[in-house]
């Protein structure tokens, strides 16, 4: 609460764009940091995911109901095309995981839309940094336990049909590419596009309500930034589901780079 | 003065404290845990109560479909099956009946040439028993004819004997008389 109110201090009487501030809110009950809203909406997300979802399954019929088939539908295509069409015939051992990944990072981009929620949970960079993180040990645990620690990191720095002296070069780059950047850009890709994205709403959003309050001129062009706000929110419900698909698939392809025998 | 000092070093601390918030890279601890704490128990859930009845329902339909195509196969088959006794019954009936047809044919020819023989036999016995009655008869007949012929002959010629045989007319008359009254008698 101090810290806020310090920053809104610093604001002055014009229009404040807004920025990386606008995304630290305070917690409900001083001093609580868990009381927040980001910490609240990831929970709110594993209810309503939970619930969805079991009564999805409940009867798991062979003619589905409605809500049957919603649920199926959603979980087959993670199963189907994320799981079964990238890994191959071992997918099953990850559908779980990687089922849980898409609907948990789906919901709580979507959160950034919904009327009153209003906010992506996955703009608040920890969430994606765990998300990443548990990837980063999932997919390297698979290739240990496939290949042995030692070959399994030779596989790795060393690619196969690749002249000598080039591993000066390359083994350095692999070995950054599989330790430092993917899970760096798997999290960074995902946070940045959501608060990007969050961002470009509160602009239009707060700037065309700051465009009402002005003179009659700028009053009439305050329409128009709520359009363009209207229009980006159908434009963020894109990026948020690709954002989602995409986390998901490239934990599938780093698992199917882990458990083939070359890197 | 020392008020003043006091009050920008806080200001100054609570600059720091806003830029390291600021800063959208650095990540909250309670936030990690949370997230972790979070995305755990969503796994758990999906996988224990989510997945394996959506699988469930998957494996039921695969097998669904697959058990009726295999079933509708088998039926085929035994309709075929089926099909192909009926067809090699009928024909085999049809060989029996041409046969018992046939049988028939010879059994009703043999009865009927049989029966016409009986036939023949009863009506030549019929025919000579009648010949022979009609022969007895007439034997009988004759005899009888033949008896009273005599008598009658007899009584004639007593007759004209008793009377006076004088004329031709009354001769006449006497046996138009006799004849007369054989007439009568008849």
């Amino acid at each position: 609460m101090r810290v806020y109110a310090a920053t809104e201090g610093v604001k002055d009487e014009g229009f404040n764009p807004p920025d990386a501030g606008d995304f630290n809110l305070p917690p409900f009950i001083d001093g609580n940091s868990f009381a927040t809203k980001p910490i609240l909406l990831a929970f709110l997300s594993v209810l309503i995911i939970s619930v969805f979802f079991i009564l999805a399954a409940r009867k798991s019929a062979v003619v589905p109901s409605k809500l049957q088939f919603a649920g199926e539908s959603i979980y087959g295509f993670v199963r189907n095309d994320l799981g079964r069409d990238v890994i191959g015939h071992e997918f099953m051992r990850f559908v779980p995981y990687l089922f849980t990944l898409f609907t948990f990072i789906l919901v709580n981009n979507v959160f950034g839309i919904v009327p009153l929620i209003q906010f992506p949970t996955m703009s608040r960079v920890s969430f994606p940094y765990v998300l990443a993180a548990i990837t980063f040990f999932v997919f390297h645990y698979i290739g240990v336990r496939r290949h042995g620690l030692i070959s399994y990191l030779k596989g790795i720095m060393f690619i196969p049909g690749v002249p000598k002296p080039a591993y000066i070069l390359i083994t350095p780059l692999e070995l950054a590419t599989y330790f430092i950047v993917r899970p760096m850009t798997l999290s960074l890709r995902l946070f940045a596009n959501m608060f990007a994205g969050h961002l470009l709403l509160l602009v239009f959003i707060l700037g065309g309500e700051h465009l009402l309050q002005g003179v009659i001129g700028l009053k009439v062009v305050s329409p128009f930034s709520f359009v363009v706000a209207i229009a980006l929110t159908f434009f963020e419900f894109m990026v948020q589901c690709l954002q989602a698909y995409i986390f998901t698939l490239l934990t599938a392809l780093y698992i199917t780079g882990a458990l083939a025998d070359e890197h | 003065m020392r008020t003043i000092q006091l009050a920008a070093e806080q200001l100054a601390a609570l600059e720091l404290a806003a830029g390291e918030e600021l800063n959208p890279l650095i990540p909250h601890t309670s936030e990690i845990i949370v997230g972790f704490v979070a995305f755990s128990l969503l796994y758990m859930v999906l996988r224990r109560a989510v997945v394996p009845k959506f699988e469930k329902a998957f494996a039921d339909r695969t097998d669904a479909i697959q058990g009726g195509m295999e079933r509708a196969e088998k039926a085929q088959r035994e309709a075929e099956a089926a099909l192909t006794q009926y067809k090699s019954q009928l024909s085999d009936a049809r060989g029996e009946a041409q046969q018992i047809r046939e049988e028939a044919r010879v059994q009703g020819a043999a009865i009927i040439e049989e029966m016409r023989a009986k036939a023949q036999e009863e009506a030549a016995r019929i025919t000579s028993s009648a010949q022979a009655a009609i022969e007895a008869e007439r034997q009988q007949a004759i005899n009888s004819l033949r008896s009273e012929v005599g008598t009658l002959a007899t009584e004639l010629a007593s007759k004209i004997v008793g009377e006076a045989l004088d004329d031709q007319v009354r001769q006449s008359r006497i046996v138009d008389r006799f004849l007369a009254d054989l007439e009568k008698q008849k």
